[in-house]
């Protein structure tokens, strides 16, 4: 055996040892498998004109969408509230998915509960569930306030979370006055930033809108201080400090509303932070008064925009704005709302950002790009990509429908390098899979799941896009602001150089252009 | 267990499907024939002519205080009644709450993997109303039901409600063994009600097998919860269930795959029987009222 207790070899090198080699060999033959020729040949159909057609005509399937299920963009809300904790009405399994997601992505654990509803459950409907799953909640971890959200099965059977909440505090699970905003998130409609939204807007009916009718309605008394929410934000480690930094610099008054930024991000120093950072409901509270609320990432709160905006406040609403002119939409907005000038530490990270990119153009300049993930982001990205020259050339959305893509055209069409551009809104990653083979582009922008179209096309992969598992600690530096752009800037760059001296490296054969500056 | 029959009667709410069915099979007892019935419908009333009371612990409600299905044995749920006839009630949840479809799939997993069909003859399933989701389609899935029995009226909605069922189990019909019987028309004394009845089975392609003729007696032996086939077994009704009784068991491997009609067809039926007149667009719409005037 090639495997021994002196020298373990890991599964990387061990499966290459001929032992194993001719296992699978002798696998493939008994399991009368497809000659290597035949599966080639099917590869290479794949990737033609002819199967891409196929592919788009494509109507009852959707292979490997770029997106998640409602209740997961839930648990995001529920991480950003101080000392709450997140419980799904619905199976043990679903929250299992929500906590080992988060917790691959931020490398930290996620606390999440569930009412572990069960075949009896189904039948007769959650309640009993809800009434015994609150009360061991609030008896074993003490939380200020439980955030609950729902999965499929509670949603197919129509339990009623405002009754159920209701009857659960008459039997004495939580006392009547705890805090128990909730959300319907039925997984299988809209994505998790539809989830985002209908829990975010959850918790701001509760407390502003008379919490279930139990409370008197909160009365707004207009203020001066600027509210920010950020949207469902894999980089939310990073990009939150970098907002707060930026808010800081301004000096103006301002409320996080959902910030899980601290909760995922704890330090190892012998003390377990289940709760960490967040919103404080007096936070939640205050931001009635607000003279403004500005949300970073429209897709991901279309209902809690609205819903903000008929409470007396004027909601600027931008699309995950990346890059020079993004950022400074950003900051003339703070600016206009507050009347405060853009600091001058700013003006010189614009100035270093320009310099940068200006130094570095030459390389990216008609690149092209082929990039997914969540609406707003795409159209951030994408205006940073125009912003130097280089092409999103296929730019795929699961979840964007028709305005998202009206919204990309016209990014495009504000730049001369975005004419040979398209958005694609519901499509999936074998869309993207055949756009690959037979538009090639240079890049390619995503997530973790990416590396299966990285293999298959040889497209160099660029991780900037929730989740991340296969590399770590991306999180933590930030995509938004100035600061951000420089990091999304260097990371483009990388892959450029990376790809560039894995090209030139052979010896004596393409090593003429192996060069120590580039 | 081979030469298990499994049947299931369906239908619209409130066409005299239990009360047919319950009456059918008592016919069947009575021909040595050894039953099971599994009652499909949360009101639990399936069995209530056999056992002469409604079940009261359901296999649902049982599991519901036990805490789960795994917990509950085959003998806490099974009830023996008129001539040996076991029966079970797989009940549900309350009017609003929960989902009485999967409550159906959960019972019948249940009796199927406790060996309750063990040693029988006949099992007979009595499905609510109309096969709304998946959960009361479940009888009629592969290896459950193979004939479906549909007791319907000359009513309009009776026979739309026909030919939904068809559909459901055309669905299954394909992929699996399950097939049509054929109609039992129970008499509602509409017009022309033989004529019709025997005009949608043709359309269905199945047989009307039994024109179940209305009589008082039965309403006599329900409010004392008992079959006619128990209360009055020498009676004219009596001879007339177990008519219905021996067609059913001599129906054995003649079901067929229904071919369900359209909305349309429906109506042209009712229009070809003169119980609908053709369809005047002035008149669509008025009341009788209107039309008198």
């Amino acid at each position: 055996m090639p495997q021994s207790a002196d020298k373990v070899i890991d599964h990387e090198n061990l499966f290459r040892e001929p032992e194993y080699q001719d296992m699978l060999a002798n696998k493939k033959a008994f399991e009368f498998n497809h000659s290597d020729a035949k599966i080639q040949e099917i590869v290479q159909w794949t990737k033609t004109e002819d199967y891409k057609q196929k592919n788009f005509a494509r109507e009852g399937l959707t292979v490997n969408p770029a997106k998640a299920c409602q209740p997961l963009g839930a648990v995001y809300v529920a991480n950003g509230f101080h000392k709450t904790l997140s419980f799904v009405h619905g199976s043990q399994g679903c929250v299992a998915y929500y906590r080992s997601h988060f917790s691959r992505h931020f490398k930290e654990p996620t606390s999440c509960v569930s009412s572990s509803m069960t075949e009896d459950a189904a039948v007769f409907g959650g309640l009993n569930n809800m009434i015994d799953g609150l009360a061991n909640t609030y008896n074993l971890y003490q939380p200020d306030m439980i955030a609950v959200s729902t999965t499929c099965m509670a949603e197919v059977i129509g339990d009623d979370l405002n009754a159920f909440i209701k009857t659960a505090k008459e039997k004495g699970s939580v006392p009547q006055e705890f805090d128990v905003p909730f959300a319907h998130t039925p997984a299988f409609v809209g994505s998790h930033i539809t989830g985002y939204d209908n829990a975010l807007l959850g918790v701001l009916k509760h407390f502003w809108d008379g919490k279930a009718d139990t409370a008197p309605k909160l009365t707004r008394v207009p203020g001066e201080a600027i509210n920010f929410i950020g949207g469902f934000d894999g980089f939310v480690v990073g990009n939150m400090k970098e907002i707060k930094r930026i808010m800081d610099l301004f000096g103006v008054e301002y409320n996080v509303i959902c910030d899980p930024s601290e909760v995922w991000n704890t330090p190892t120093d012998g003390e377990f932070r289940m709760y960490e950072g967040g919103t404080t409901k007096e936070t939640v509270e205050r931001a009635l008064n607000a003279k403004a609320t500005i949300i970073f990432q429209e897709f991901s709160c279309e209902k809690t925009a609205k819903f903000i905006g008929e409470h007396g406040q004027e909601v600027v609403v931008l699309n995950s704005p990346i890059g020079v002119a993004g950022t400074d939409r950003f900051l003339m907005e703070i600016s206009r709302l507050t009347g405060k000038p853009i600091p001058a530490q700013l003006e010189k990270e614009r100035g270093l950002l320009v310099d940068a990119m200006a130094d570095s153009q030459a390389h990216l300049h008609g690149k092209r790009y082929a990039l997914y993930g969540d609406p707003d982001f795409l159209l951030g990205l994408s205006e940073f990509l125009l912003e130097l020259g280089a092409e999103p050339a296929h730019v795929v959305a699961t979840n964007g429908e028709k305005d998202w893509e009206a919204k990309m055209n016209t990014l495009f069409a504000s730049s001369q390098y975005g004419a040979a551009c398209k958005a694609y809104p519901k499509r999936d990653l074998w869309h993207l899979r055949s756009l690959l083979f037979t538009e090639p582009v240079d890049f390619l922008i995503g997530n973790t799941y990416g590396k299966y179209l990285e293999r298959d096309t040889g497209t160099p992969l660029i991780r900037m896009v929730f989740p991340i598992f296969d590399r770590h600690h991306y999180h933590v530096r930030p995509i938004w602001g100035y600061e951000g752009g420089m990091r999304v800037l260097v990371d483009l760059l990388d892959e450029y150089f990376e790809t560039l001296d894995a090209n030139t490296i052979v010896a004596g054969k393409t090593d003429y252009s192996y060069d120590i500056i580039r | 267990m081979s030469d298990l029959r499994q049947i299931a009667f369906y239908g619209k709410g409130g066409i005299g499907k239990s009360t047919t069915s319950q009456n059918t099979l008592a016919a069947l007892a009575q021909m040595g024939q050894k039953i099971l019935i599994v009652g499909c419908d949360p009101k639990a009333d399936s069995t209530r002519l056999i056992l002469h009371a409604k079940a009261q612990d359901t296999i649902l409600s049982l599991a519901a205080e036990a805490g789960s299905v795994e917990d509950l044995e085959l003998e806490d749920v099974m009830k023996v009644g008129y001539r040996d006839i076991r029966c079970v009630e797989s009940g549900g949840p309350e009017p609003g709450v929960g989902c009485a479809g999967r409550g159906v799939i959960t019972s019948i997993n249940f009796l199927e993997e406790n060996g309750a069909y063990d040693g029988m003859d006949y099992v007979s399933y009595d499905v609510l109303g109309d096969v709304v989701c998946g959960g009361f389609a479940m009888p009629i899935r592969e290896n459950k039901a193979q004939e479906i029995y549909i007791v319907m009226s000359g009513e309009m909605m009776a026979m739309y409600a026909a030919n939904n069922i068809s559909k459901g189990v055309l669905k299954y019909a394909n992929s699996g063994g399950v097939r049509l019987g054929g109609l039992i028309c129970n008499e509602r004394q509409t017009d022309k009600e033989l004529e019709l009845a025997e005009a949608l089975a043709g359309k269905l392609g199945t047989r009307l097998i039994h024109f179940v003729p209305r009589d008082n007696i039965v309403q006599h032996a329900e409010l004392r919860r008992m079959t006619v086939m128990e209360f009055a077994p020498d009676s004219k009704q009596a001879a007339e269930y177990r008519t219905l009784a021996e067609k059913v068991h001599a129906n054995k491997g003649n079901g067929i795959i229904p071919t369900p009609i359209t909305m349309d067809e429906l109506e042209d039926l009712l229009m070809a029987h003169g119980i609908m007149k053709q369809i005047d667009e002035s008149q669509v719409g008025k009341t009788a009222a209107d039309l008198a005037a």
